[in-house]
Parts: C-alpha cells; structure tokens; sequence
C-alpha cells in the first residue's frame, strides 16, 4: 500500500464512522483501565511535577470526590508521592475537556461507532463557573459533582436508552447548519439533543426531573463531550494504518501538546503548550491565561471545531476578530486536509464539506497549523475559565512526526516501527499499576 | 477589465511571496496583484527532502490493521 | 487606473435583454444591467405613483411610523389557553385563515376543516349535519385576522381550541395562535377523521394546559430574543423552525416539569414537541401577528400589515388603509413534492402563516436559510442570497434586532411598501407548505409562491385615491 493509499483508507474510516449516544455509566464499569487511584487526564502523557496549576486542582478535587483524599493538602501529599496513577485519557478510550481528569467514580457517556466497532468515553459537562475541568475544588464543585455522577447520570442514562440511542452523527450535522461548530459553541446540538430526550427524561421520572432539566437547559455546552467522544471514536478508526500521515488525535495538557499520527501508532510527538490568543472576561488577561490545555481538539481533528468555523460566524464575537475570521480559518484548514467531510457540511460555503483529515505532510509543507477554538482557563488551579480564543497546534510536532515518518522509511526500507511501549488503542488498556508510575 | 482591453497602456504586475514588493509598487501606483507564496517546509532544505520521500506514490510499511 | 478605451466598443445594455445577447454574439464586451419601466410601463399605474410621489413627505413620515411600530415591538409568549377565555371566541362561530369567504367559495380542505371543527365542538354529530348547519347559516365564519389570531393552512379555531397567548410589550396588545398538530393527517390540511379529532381533544384537555401552567411559570419567554437566536441558527420561521423549537423546547421544559402533576402528561408532551420541528411556527405567527397589529391604520402609510391566504383568495391589509382587505385570486405554489405526488395534487395557496414575511421572515429571510432554499426547490446559497435581496428591493428597512448572518449580519428586509411592489414589480416571496386539494390528503410538498401583483395594484389605486374604505375594489 502506499502512502496515498493508506491516507485515503484513513479518510475513507473517519468518514464512514459513525456515533450513537448508547447510555451513560460508571468509568470503572466502562473505561478500561479506570480504577482506584487511577487518574485520567488530557493530553499526552504528563506527570504530576510537570502538570499546570489548573490540571493540579482537577486532580485534588477528583481526589476529594473519590475519597481517596479527606483534604487538599492530603491530595497533593498522595500525589507527590505517587500513589496515583496518571495516564491520559486518549490511552483509554475517552476523551476530557480542558483539565480532562476521570476518575472510577465518575459517570462517562458511552458513544458508540457501530461501523467500525470503536467505542469512546466522554464526563458530563459540568456548566460554566467553577467546574472541575477549570481546577476548582470547592465545595460547590463537589455538591456538583455529586448531583452530576450520582443522581443526573442514571437519569441520564434511562432517558438514553429508552429513546433507544441518540444519533450523535446526525446531530452535529444538523447542529453545523444551524451555526454550532460543535467544539466552542454548542447550543443548536444542546437545543437539539434535549428536545429529544426531554420526553424520555420525562417518562423515566423520579425526585432529580426537574433538577435534571435546570441543569441541561442552563448549560450552552452540554453537547460538547458528546461532540469530542463521537469524533474520538471516528479517529480511533482510522489509527495504526501502517503509512498513513493522517493526524488522528490533537491534545494538551496545558504544560505541552501531541499529536498522533495513524501511521505512527500510539506515539505521541509533543511541543510546548502555546499561549491561546482570545478575548478575556472583564477583570482577566494574557498573564492570567493558562496555556491551552484539553482534548478538545479532538473535535478539530475530525473536521470540526475551528476547521468548520465558517458554519458559525458568530464564534467570532466570543473569540476574538472579525467576521472574515471565521471564513477564512476554514479555508486555511482545506491547505492541509485530505478530504471534505461527505457528513458535515457548511451552508455558507454552499453546503461543501469540512476540512477533515490533517495531513503532517501538508502542515509541514504549507507552515499552515491546524486552527483550534478553545477556552481559556486561569493559571491558577480553581479560578476557572477567563476568556475563550483561537489558538494553533505547535508546528514543532508536525516536524517531529514527518522527521519520523521519513526517516523511518529510510531506515527501515520502507517498514516503520512504533515505539514498542506504546499498545495499540482499541485493545484493552490498562492504566500500570499505580507504585509503578511513581517518581 | 474586459477581454479586449490592451494590455499596453499601464504597468500591470503579478507579485509571488514577499507582499513587501506589493506594498511599494502600490505606493507607485502600479495595479498589482499579490499571490501569497511560500516555499514548501518554510525553505528548509532538510524537512523538504523528507516530505520528497514521504510522496503519495511511495509505498507504506504495510497493509492496513497488520500488526507491527 | 485610467485604461484607454481606444481599442475595443465597449457597451452598457439597459433593459431589454435581447441587445446585450447580440452584442455578445458578435464578440462584444457588454454589461447588462436589468432595467425595467417603473410599474412595467403601465401608465395607469405610474400616474398613480406619480400622484403619490406628490405626497412623497407625508408617506415616508406614515410609514416611518408605522415601521418603527412594527420593528420595535417585543412579542412575549405569555400564556397558552382556550380560544373562548383568551379570544372571548363564542359558540357556533369558526374562524379561519385568509381574507373573509364565505363557504360557498371555500375550498375543499377548509371545507372539510370547517365540519371537523363543527364535529369536534359537538355542534353536529356527522359532516352531513354539519355541512347543513353551515350552509343554514348556523355557524359564524369569520378570519383569524379579525380575531388577533392567525392560523397556518386552513386556520381553523374554535372556542375549545387552545391558543398561545403572545403579548407585545411595548404596545400592549396580544395575539393567538393555535398549538401546532404536527404532520400527517391533522385539521390544518383539511383532514377530519377521528385521529384528528382525537388528537385536538388530547391538546385541548392535557397539552394546552400543561402549556398554560407552565409558560404562567416562566413569566413569559422573550421571542424577540428567540426569534432573533433561531435566525442565526438557519432558521427563517416559516418553513425551517428547528432551531426556533429546539430553543423553545429547552426555555419550556424545566417549567413543564414542574407544571406537570403526572409525570406522564409530561412525558407526551415532550414527546409531541420532540417529533415536531415546525412546532414553534404557530407560535412566530402570533408574534408576528402580535408585531404586524400595532403597524395598522396609520393615515397615509404605505406599509403592508398583513398577506393572507384562504385557497381561493389572497389578500393584503395596508397600514394607511386600516382593516379592509385587497384581494385577488391566489396562486398555487412552486415547488418540491413528496414522493407519490405532483402538481396536480397541490391546492391553492392557503394559510395565515405568511404575516411571517410580512413582519421580514420567511421567504424574506431566505438568505439565513440556504437549507430551506434547497427544501422548496428556490436552488443553494447564491439563489438564497438573491431573495432576499430582491426582497429588500420592495422593503422599506432592515431589521434592527433579526439579523442574517450569511448577508454580514445586515437586518433582515422587512416593511412592505406597496408603491415600490408596483413599481418594481416584484412581489412578496413566500415560503410555503402545499396541501393536497382533496381534503385531508395532508401536505403533498414545500415551495415558494408570490403575492399576486393585484392586491397591491388596488393598494395603490386606494391609496392614491385616497379611500380608505369600501370593499377595497374601487
């Protein structure tokens, strides 16, 4: 097969992918490797001494709704003395905004892509304010997580499974023509997916009813983890095509960020994390800014997010620049695509496809970076979300990996090999035992 | 501009790359139009040979889904 | 740049098409710029217009008036209940959409809406009763629009029927607007089986009142603010409301939970409105209904305050000619069929529904919605841009609070003016279901259709004239 070849069969498995929303549950019941004192995180691999102060906080707070900690300090000591075991979320099929943390106890949405048999995980999204994903730890945010985990999730998933499934790939397609670039604004899908489990919620009953639809129908966001889970299973389809220069994961952990490429299996190639340009809350600035963090870009990586921001003019009022902008960062995004997605289409660009499918070779080449929409969070763990902008991937990873792909191919003669400590997703993935993965 | 038009009357430029050159044939007033160009890999003759090996039609490692 | 024009004939063509077609036969650069006499050349006409070009001052200042009546209004869904306690709507009497008609000139799909109703009420036990009992002039037949209400397709209400309640704020008065049935076999479309009447009995006794209690809850919703939001969102809330009921859904809920005692009432009706996506277009024709009122009888304006249609007629009320209606024989819409049906299928235009066009939605709209542009036939984006700024041709503003992002986010064109329909020629676009002629077919297609070019002329003539009463034939 040849390059050209194993690209267009990555392409082909994104594009034929598809999404249902099968139900909500436990991660240690359905994330593999989530178990005690097992701590997911976004981004590539990182450890505690290296995490940001929000990415910290999210972990202490995880720490204190599992109750593997009684205190901050208690969190930070288990931390520090490597107790827990830290790995990301993409090594285990899910996907975390912003901070990203899952631990056993929390509740995951389950999206299924029948085509190809991959499955992906993906938090309730807790609202704006202090959140979880932010690094806020409060008492407020545990109430909330608690309410979240233990009482809207079974809900949640009853109302799930007695509308039999929710097509999530149909939503965001529909979600596009009604100005959501599902990644930054969500609140056509949101609308949309609410409407149609209200009346399953409705008919599964119970003292949280009324509760659980205050919480849906206040937050703009609640699709965005159904969003990031869906194009985190179309992706996973399309991994370890032997050849393939096709990105198929884009994360931060807020200290750096990956890329994946299927070609080159599990590997991660890193840069530092960059600052996100945006508009800030009133109050907040640059030197307040975390730098970027989340897998989020997941969604940008499947053809969504910033690459399909010309269906949402109006994103630009949240992240900063002119209406142009919104245009013109899709049609950067065409430069160093594969293809036009055959599922999501732009209505102000007369219904032509997404730009999906990055190319490390056309980044490289073209010295286009992928765009991304993205939050911004404080720098301090628990302050919360500051502002929102655009931001772009590190170029130094797009290098990284076409300085692999090439070299491997001289080397070898044509064969590429993986890094032998990596597993190949998909396959059940255990977190290492936590002493282990100690300093 | 229409089709017939002579060509003959006024310096018409077509500038590749450095919009630098634009902005002073503009200021002379020549009609000029820009095309942003950038050599591939930003130039750097290392990351162009690589992405020259990396071509459609080169063949990969292997077939797809075939263990490593 | 100065380019000589020695070489080569270069030619501006107005007009007549024909001259620049030649031209470029004979390989010259021509532009065509589209010209038309005022009012197509037709000297009636144009010395109406003159006459009114006299009075030019005293128009522009009506018609600012009435426009800015109309634009800044704020329509709120206050209330869903029955037709007698909000339209104080008495026994025996039917309303419908379009201008006046009496039952001899009605359709056949009103027709048989008219005896559904008359059968649901329990005026008459069968449709041959009911049909004697109408043509005895037992029944009062009037329009929606004389009622503050507006009804899509054949309109129907009656006083057990629930109503949304919608309340102009800045002005104080209301309008109504039955809850939408949804589709399939339903009284809108002239259908008039148990199934239909089953499904009015279950929205009058449970969905209408769960409705009630819980937009009381919610102190009313802001559908300015909605409208305005589902615009954005490819919607031009007349024949796209996805977004519009998606967002209406999501305001409501919370409040139908706590209204409801039984979790199952709930329960359906989350479900009806789930399965619905035009549920939310009842609802944009009372405010627009609630927009368009206030806009009425002001001396002098030009402004268009309501289009309507029953099936046979079309009919316009102007502002400056208060609450008489122009009318003229309507049209059948252009557009897409459903599978198994053509055009011969398709009755007459019919339906309230177009005060959407006439408040700057609709088919006024398209260019925020180059989906439905696709739906009705009307072509993609390019096509959809088009009408809208042809639309805006024959407006008199933009809309300060509904704007349309793929134009930039310039104000929607809204406030008809018929002195620019006639001299222009172009008529109001309207977006529109087509109904199958045999009663209770249901909708056979979606499409586009134009305001005949007659009202407006006797608009005009009225205006010109300067009466303002009459039978609106002069």
């Amino acid at each position: 097969m040849t390059i050209g070849e194993a690209n267009r069969e990555a392409l082909r498995r994104v594009q034929a992918s598809t999404a249902r929303l099968t139900g909500v549950a436990l991660a240690r019941d359905v994330v593999p490797g989530a178990g005690d004192h097992v701590v997911l995180h976004a981004g590539p691999p990182i450890t505690w001494e290296r995490m940001c102060g929000p990415q910290r906080g999210a972990v202490i707070g995880a720490c204190l709704f599992e109750g593997w900690a009684k205190s901050a300090d208690d969190a930070i000591g288990l931390a520090a003395s490597g107790a827990l075991g830290f790995d990301p979320c993409h090594h285990h099929r899910a996907v975390g905004p912003m901070a990203g943390i899952v631990t056993p106890s929390m509740a995951v949405f389950v999206v299924e892509n029948a085509a190809f048999g991959t499955v992906a995980h993906a938090t309730i999204h807790m609202g704006l304010g202090r959140v979880l994903r932010m690094g806020a730890y409060d008492e407020s945010v545990l109430e909330k997580l608690d309410f979240m985990n233990r009482r809207l999730a079974p809900l949640l998933d009853a109302a799930i499974r007695r509308a039999g499934g929710v097509d999530l790939k149909s939503t965001s397609a529909q979600a596009l023509g009604m100005g959501d670039e599902v990644h930054n604004r969500n609140k056509a899908a949101t609308a949309l997916l609410i409407r149609a489990l209200a009346p399953h919620v409705a008919a599964a009953g119970g003292p949280d009813v009324e509760r659980a639809f205050d919480f849906m129908t206040t937050n703009e966001s609640f699709y965005l983890p159904l969003s990031m889970a869906a194009a985190k299973a179309a992706l996973d389809a399309a991994a370890s095509i032997a050849g393939s220069t096709m990105v198929t994961a884009m994360a931060r952990n807020g200290t750096d960020v990956g890329i994946r490429v299927s070609g080159t299996g599990d590997r991660w190639f890193t840069a530092p994390a960059p600052r996100v340009r945006g508009v800030y809350f009133p109050g907040f600035g640059p030197d307040d800014a975390n730098p970027d963090m989340g897998d989020s870009a997941i969604t940008e990586t499947a053809g969504l997010g910033a690459f399909a921001m010309a269906a949402a003019p109006a994103i630009v009022q949240f992240v900063g620049g002119s209406a142009d902008l919104a245009l013109q960062t899709t049609l950067d995004m065409y430069e160093i695509t594969l293809g036009e997605h055959e599922a999501y289409k732009i209505p102000a660009l007369d219904f032509r496809g997404t730009p999906v499918g990055i190319d490390v070779r056309k980044v490289v080449e073209t010295g286009i970076t992928p765009a991304i929409n993205t939050g911004i969070a404080h720098k301090e763990p628990g302050v919360g979300q500051i502002g929102a902008g655009l931001t772009n991937m590190a170029m130094e990873c797009f290098v990284q990996a076409v300085e692999y792909l090439g070299g491997g191919l001289r080397e070898l003669g044509g064969g590429l090999r993986p890094p032998s400590e990596t597993f190949p997703q998909q396959q059940d993935a255990p977190a290492k035992p936590a002493l282990e993965r100690g300093p | 501009m229409t089709p017939g038009s002579p060509i003959a009357a006024a310096p018409r430029v077509i500038n590749v790359g450095l919009p630098l050159f634009v902005e002073a044939l503009a200021g002379a007033g020549a009609a000029v139009v820009h095309v942003d160009w950038r050599p591939p890999a930003g130039g750097d003759p290392r990351l162009a040979a690589l992405l020259a090996r990396l071509d459609d039609a080169e063949e990969s490692a292997g077939a797809p889904g075939e263990p490593r | 740049m100065v380019a000589p024009l020695t070489t080569a004939p270069r030619v501006v063509s107005l007009g007549v098409e024909t001259f620049s077609l030649e031209l470029a036969r004979l390989g010259v650069a021509v532009e065509h710029v589209a010209w038309r006499p005022p009012a197509g050349g037709d000297e009636r006409l144009a010395a109406l217009l003159a006459r009114l070009d006299a009075r030019r001052g005293d128009i522009d200042a009506a018609n600012k008036e009435a426009l800015g009546r109309m634009v800044e209004g704020q329509p709120v869904l206050v209330d869903c209940r029955p037709a007698r306690e909000a339209l104080a709507l008495p026994d025996r009497t039917v309303l419908h959409a379009g201008p006046p008609i009496a039952w001899q000139g009605m359709c056949a799909p009103l027709r048989a809406a008219v005896l559904c109703a008359v059968r649901y009420e329990g005026w008459a036990a069968n449709d041959d009763a009911a049909a004697a009992l109408v043509e005895g002039g037992g029944i009062a037949l009037a329009p929606c629009h004389h009622w503050q209400a507006a009804g899509p397709m054949t309109g129907i209400i009656t006083r057990s029927m629930p109503v949304f309640v919608v309340e102009n704020r800045a002005w104080g008065n209301r309008a109504h607007a039955t809850i939408n049935e949804g589709l399939g076999r339903v009284l809108r479309f002239g259908a008039n089986d148990e199934s239909v009447v089953a499904r009015l009995r279950w929205l009058a006794t449970e969905a209408g009142p769960l409705l009630g209690a819980a937009l009381r809850a919610s102190g009313g919703l802001d559908l300015r603010a909605l409208m305005a939001q589902a615009l954005r969102m490819g919607d031009e809330m007349h024949q796209r409301n996805v977004a519009a009921s998606s967002l209406l859904a999501r305001a409501l809920m919370p409040h139908v939970a706590r209204a409801g005692d039984r979790h199952h009432a709930v329960a359906r009706l989350a479900e009806f409105i789930a399965g619905n996506d035009q549920f939310f277009l009842n609802v944009a024709m009372a405010a627009g209904k609630a927009l368009a009122d206030p806009a009425g009888g002001v001396a002098g304006s030009t402004l268009v305050t309501a289009m309507a249609r029953n099936g046979t007629d079309f009919g316009i009320r102007v502002s400056g000619l208060g609450e008489r209606w122009l009318t003229a024989p309507v049209s059948t819409p252009v557009g897409l069929y459903f599978p198994g049906f053509t055009a011969a299928d398709a009755n007459p235009d019919m339906g309230d529904s177009a005060i959407v066009e006439t408040i700057g939605l609709g088919g006024a709209a398209m260019a925020a919605s180059p989906a439905v542009a696709r739906f009705v036939g009307a072509g993609g984006l390019g096509e959809a841009l088009a009408a809208t700024e042809e639309i805006a041709e024959i407006s008199l503003g933009a809309h300060p609070y509904f704007h349309i992002p793929t134009l930039d986010d310039r104000g929607a064109p809204v406030g008809i003016d018929v002195r620019l329909v006639v001299e222009t020629g172009i008529a109001p676009l309207i977006n529109t279901g087509i109904a199958g002629h045999a009663p209770g077919t249901g909708q056979v297609g979606a499409g586009v259709v134009r305001a005949p070019l007659a009202c407006f002329e006797l608009a005009l003539e009225a205006l010109a004239l300067g009466l303002t009463d009459g039978e609106g034939r002069v």
